[in-house]
């Protein structure tokens, strides 16, 4: 299914939530809608289901335009943050309902097909059960196989994971991203982490303040992030960025001029040396530990810089610690805000 | 202060029969005066059981709580002197900043002059000074929470800060802040400080020790390194880590010590093993994702003895490693220095083997 939009905007009274946008999202694949919360992601999402007009622009559906179009009359299969099910129907009952609304399955049909996505989705344990009596896990993956159960061409996920917490995340997503690798569905997910959208893969559109700023590929959108905006919303932690910090860093850019901005992404600075490096002595702040990765909050004299070191690291605030990088490590942007110079990347095998 | 000795079992349940009925196991647990703790685990593993227990709110069904030497089982949670901080603000939106922070101690009747030292103290170490006189009303919920914080801070005789969650509403660009802020004032304040979250940053970044928790048990007790690099339990590889440990039946690879199941091994350990290297077992790739700062790729074991029986290896490569392609046939070294080994009931028994 192609999906094409065409200078869309939304305007609100005479707030704008969306400026006016183009966008052909990539068919039977996931695009990741990455931004912080009023970027614009929701707002974008009704606007492709039908559930809101858009103020002007164009939505076509495999070249058709369906702009006017209600999202009744749209396949459209949606979940939303929020575990939304049936109270009164059981599990089986709610995977079933928008089966059982478009008719011509009979009743051995749909039975076995409730059965197949419950197993996927591992909730078959608790078909004849009501949603209340499931974890939030559960509900959210009960929500889940309804929507898949449409089998709709277009599938809206507005921050599907978000209240579960962070292992169960982890998990589900996974399932998710097999799902839809499997199906032919195309498949927009709305977050407002940057590493879910590199773990989901597929095409990531940036949005910030209600502006789509990049769409692409997601690793690429990532390693070449178009300007300073993309940069920061597409970084956890936040890329250091130092503006007018060639100098102060004592690199020799060909590309740095003054009005420049150095961006650092966080996982190129090292405790340990490498020939050629720069040393970038300062103070710990803070390190803030996750178990896979340890994030220093270090002050030096161009600013304060955060750092991510693999594994475990105890640092005292306050210790004296050297940070050192690769020249060749370092994103600039122009005065304008645009990129100029990303680092090279090592091309795979 | 004193120190926090929980001896004891709780059910929600009138008749327990068995685990299950159980929100907490019985379970030994001794929080040194001073410490940094937190309480960390999935919704639904007993940790918030556990804080109120300690804060008097819940009376557990079996056994008790000592303060030092004093029995406090029954005690209500004003007689025990414990200070709490909840996820959402709770302060007075007419009073100032200082009238907040004062109140726990007026309520103390602590001499005036000790209160405004006190006071003084508390605001500089959250950089709130400059809003003494503010009336918190018109505050952003970052600063309300902030004065929460201290107003839990502010008494020097608790016998310990009870912590629920408290950076939930906290913007995610000023967490690392606040984290920052608990941090040092442990350092200074050296009070006992609790903290329930079931985010492992949270934990691993504040407290010198964490307490991992499931299914109503404290299955390790240990400072962030011992959880990553030695986890006492199965549920602690599995949970501490993104992804978390990869286990395999220990039958796979020679050198398993006697009892051992199930072999550990983190993602970031298991690493791409030249041809006929010893120990490591032939694999084909089945997905290769650039997650930015790394590779992590997806791979499923060749296992002749039994093809029925896949088994899934994670590993993480260094983003300027050459990462193999989806289909590939590699071979993965899995046993090394931080190789772990469990038993049937998934507690560690070794540790490391030569590869």
């Amino acid at each position: 299914m192609q999906l094409t939009l065409e200078r869309l905007e939304h305007k609100v009274g005479a707030a704008t939530h969306l400026y006016p946008l183009d966008l052909a999202l990539q068919p039977g694949t996931v695009s990741v809608l990455l931004g912080a919360t009023q970027a614009g992601k929701t707002t974008l999402m009704r606007l492709m289901a039908g559930l809101d007009v858009p103020s002007a622009g164009r939505v076509r559906v495999d070249g058709q335009d369906v702009t006017g179009q209600p999202v009744r009359q749209r396949n459209v299969a949606m979940v939303y943050q929020q575990f939304i099910n049936y109270p009164s129907m059981t599990v089986a009952d709610n995977i079933a309902s928008p089966l059982k609304l478009r008719g011509g399955m009979d009743k051995a049909a749909i039975a076995q097909r409730v059965q197949a996505l419950a197993e996927k989705l591992h909730i078959d344990p608790f078909l004849k059960r009501l949603p209340a009596e499931l974890s939030g896990g559960q509900q959210q993956r009960v929500a889940l196989a309804r929507a898949l159960a449409k089998d709709a061409p277009l599938m809206l996920l507005d921050e599907p994971l978000v209240n579960l917490d962070y292992k169960l995340r982890e998990e589900l997503r996974d399932e998710l991203s097999a799902l839809f690798a499997a199906g032919n569905s195309t498949v927009v997910y709305a977050t407002t982490e940057p590493t879910e959208a590199l773990l989901l893969g597929g095409w990531t559109a940036v949005m910030d303040g209600g502006e789509l700023l990049q769409y692409g590929p997601t690793a690429e959108v990532f390693h070449r992030p178009v300007s300073i905006r993309v940069a920061r919303a597409f970084s956890d932690p936040p890329m250091n960025l130092l503006a007018g910090g060639a100098p102060r860093l004592g690199l020799m850019l060909p590309a740095a001029t003054p009005d420049t901005t150095i961006g650092l992404r966080a996982s190129a600075l090292r405790v340990a040396q490498r020939p050629g490096d720069i040393a970038l002595p300062g103070v710990v702040e803070l390190a803030e530990i996750s178990g896979s990765d340890t994030f220093v909050h270090v002050a030096t004299a161009a600013g304060e810089l955060v750092a991510q070191l693999s594994g475990v690291h105890f640092f005292d605030l306050g210790a004296a610690i050297t940070l050192y990088l690769d020249p060749a490590q370092a994103y600039v942007f122009g005065g304008d805000g645009l990129l100029k110079l990303a680092p090279t990347r090592h091309e795979r095998t | 202060m004193a120190r926090i000795t929980l001896d004891l079992a709780h059910s929600y349940k009138p008749n327990p029969q068995r685990d299950s009925d159980y929100a907490l196991t019985p379970l030994k647990m001794v929080f040194d005066d001073g410490g940094a703790y937190a309480l960390l685990g999935p919704s639904g593993c007993g940790k918030t059981t556990m804080l109120n227990i300690i804060s008097g709110l819940v009376q557990p069904s079996h056994g008790t709580v000592h303060f030092g030497g004093d029995d406090v089982t029954r005690q209500t949670p004003q007689a025990r002197n414990i200070a709490q901080v909840f996820q959402f603000p709770v302060i007075y939106d007419t009073m100032t900043v200082a009238e907040n922070l004062a109140f726990p101690l007026k309520n103390r009747g602590v001499a005036t002059d000790r209160i405004k030292a006190r006071v003084g103290q508390i605001a500089e170490m959250l950089e709130m000074s400059g809003q003494l006189n503010t009336r918190a009303a018109g505050l952003s919920a970052d600063a309300k929470q902030k004065i929460s914080l201290g107003r839990g801070l502010v008494r020097e005789d608790v016998s310990a800060v009870l912590f629920d969650e408290p950076l939930t509403v906290i913007d995610p660009h000023l967490k690392w802040q606040l984290r920052r802020k608990l941090k040092q004032i442990h350092h200074e304040l050296k009070l006992t400080l609790i903290y329930v979250t079931h985010d492992q940053v949270e934990a691993l970044t504040f407290a010198d020790q964490v307490v991992v928790m499931t299914r109503g048990k404290a299955v390790q007790v240990g400072s962030a390194d011992a959880l990553f690099e030695r986890p006492a339990h199965r549920f602690v590889g599995h949970f501490i880590g993104s992804p978390g440990m990869n286990f395999l039946p220990a039958a796979l690879l020679p050198g398993a010590p006697a009892g051992a199941t199930t072999l550990g091994v983190r993602p970031e350990y298991v690493t791409l093993a030249a041809d006929g290297a010893p120990g490591a077992l032939p694999a084909t790739v089945v997905q290769a994702q650039d997650v930015g700062t790394y590779w992590l790729i997806t791979a499923t074991l060749a296992t002749p003895a039994a093809p029925g029986d896949t088994h899934t290896v994670r590993l993480r490569l260094n983003p300027e490693a050459r990462a193999p392609r989806v289909g590939d046939a590699v071979r993965l070294g899995l046993l090394g220095a931080h190789t772990c080994f469990y038993a049937e009931d998934e507690t560690l028994i070794n540790i490391g083997v030569a590869a």
